[in-house]
């Protein structure tokens, strides 16, 4: 899928309070839709996640966040695979989460 | 009319707790940043308005958030910390290298004379600064660079620079102390460092002459003495009156000289408070009985303060950043303890009462005497 999409992203708690945001974002990405794309969308509109989810300077995923969708998870995906049809069609959120760690 | 802020970090969250200057009523608001680990939170002496929080998670890493008018409203500012050129290595826990690899910030330090100056002292250890309010922070590295940075090794709680102490009346000295590095002192603002650790013994350490690899866990300045600095170490109370050339033990009668926080009265260089932990392995006070130390001859003779204090059955800890003073006539001293209590005394420690007593951990204490 290359054409602009509106996405549903879906963020854990802390970074929905972090952003101060309620609720689901709903986000443009122009191009081929990809965890990347998704993920500078998100950081474009809010600057302050920017180093949460991913590394601020090598734009690697933080150990513990994980990335789901259509009941799969595409944490390990490299971040340049497309991501499943129905996140592009806003049909499925891309679900951003907190690993479960800590016990 | 004269009163108090108190800025409380916990595992969860940040707590502000006022009250005027009898210190007998108190209001208690947060939690701040619910849910993360505030490390810290303290003000800026050249503006009392102006407050810094340490924001961290496991899971999303660090935020900096400042406040510009007394914690009502607040703003995430930088949380790009990165290190000096190339990081290089320092001592695993095992003596392997292993490399710097940024985990948090444990300590802000605000300049005493410009609001938007501001240090920070990092996990894995190195010291930052700011100059723009918390926005952008860069690394002063000749503290790691200072050659013995290859040998430092972590803490168990990991390898941190969790003190840092400017000298009021001169702007170019720094202290600064890691987490099992020791204790480093600048006199150029920064720029160069060397390692202060004359006369501390580790046992852990082989070498009772080494430069390096000693457990210092705060150390304490009476602004009007700068040259005199009181530090709880792993074991042993210590004290220095020459800036750190020389140390010498001032644990004296105490019941354990294992703890973590050190504080100096605001009135009286020589009046030091210490919180006695029974051992390395055992971090709860001796006998299951909460007592500060107070010493009011420079150390080596301590007194017990315990009214106000569980005497029994109390198994917390308090942790380095957790005590606190304020600067009124009668002052106040402050404590908070993985427990939850924050417990304050308005007459210089002779007794103490909680403020609130179910708070998660507290990791950190400031108090702010405002006009």
């Amino acid at each position: 899928m290359t054409g602009p999409s509106t996405v549903r992203v879906r963020l854990p708690t802390h970074l929905r309070t972090l952003a101060r945001i309620d609720g689901e974002v709903r986000l443009e990405v122009a191009g081929p839709l990809t965890t990347r794309s998704v993920l500078d969308a998100l950081e474009a509109r809010y600057p302050g996640l920017r180093g949460t989810i991913r590394d601020a300077a090598t734009l690697e995923r933080r150990p513990f966040v994980r990335f789901f969708a259509c009941e799969q998870d595409l944490s390990l995906e490299p971040p340049d695979a497309p991501l499943p049809a129905a996140v592009g069609t806003g049909a499925e959120p891309l679900l951003i989460v907190g690993a479960m760690a800590g016990g | 009319m004269s009163g108090v802020r108190i800025l409380v970090g916990t595992r969860k969250g940040a707590f502000v707790l006022t009250a005027d200057g009898t210190r007998t009523s108190w209001d208690v608001a947060g939690p701040l940043f619910a849910g993360w680990e505030i490390y810290h939170m303290t003000g800026s002496p050249a503006d009392p308005d102006r407050l810094f929080a340490s924001q961290s998670s496991g899971w999303f890493g660090q935020q900096i958030q400042r406040s510009d008018d007394g914690g009502a409203s607040w703003e995430q500012v930088g949380n790009r910390f990165e290190y000096d050129g190339v990081p290089g290595t320092h001592q695993w826990y095992d003596g392997t290298p292993h490399p710097w690899e940024f985990a948090r910030v444990w300590h802000l330090e605000p300049s005493p004379t410009d609001p938007d100056t501001v240090y920070a002292g990092v996990e894995d250890a190195a010291l930052f600064r700011s100059q723009d309010g918390g926005r952008e922070w860069q690394e002063l590295p000749g503290l790691r660079g200072h050659g013995s940075g290859p040998k430092w090794q972590p803490g168990a709680g990991g390898m941190c620079l969790h003190t840092i102490v400017l000298d009021p009346a001169d702007p170019q000295r720094i202290f600064v102390a890691i987490s099992a590095a020791g204790a480093f002192r600048s006199d150029d603002g920064g720029a160069s460092w060397q390692p202060i650790n004359r006369g501390l013994q580790s046992g852990g350490i082989p070498d009772p002459d080494a430069e390096v690899g000693h457990c210092v866990h705060r150390i304490a300045m009476h602004p009007s003495r700068p040259d005199v600095l009181f530090m709880q170490k792993h074991w042993d109370v210590m004290r220095t009156d020459d800036a750190g050339e020389s140390w010498h033990e001032i644990s004296g009668d105490l019941p354990s000289d294992f703890g973590f926080p050190i504080a100096v009265h605001p009135h009286e260089p020589d009046t030091a408070y210490v919180v006695p932990i029974t051992s390395d392995s055992y971090h709860y006070p001796p006998d299951g009985r909460l007592r500060v130390y107070r010493s009011r001859t420079g150390g080596g003779e301590w007194e017990p303060l315990t009214d106000g204090l569980p005497q029994q059955h109390c198994y917390v800890n308090v942790l380095r950043d957790a005590m606190a003073v304020d600067s009124l006539d009668d002052p106040g001293i402050y404590f908070g303890t993985t427990g939850g209590q924050v417990y304050a005394s308005a007459n210089a420690g002779d007794s103490w009462a909680p403020i609130v007593r179910d708070l998660p951990a507290v990791l950190s204490v400031e108090v702010q005497t405002l006009s």
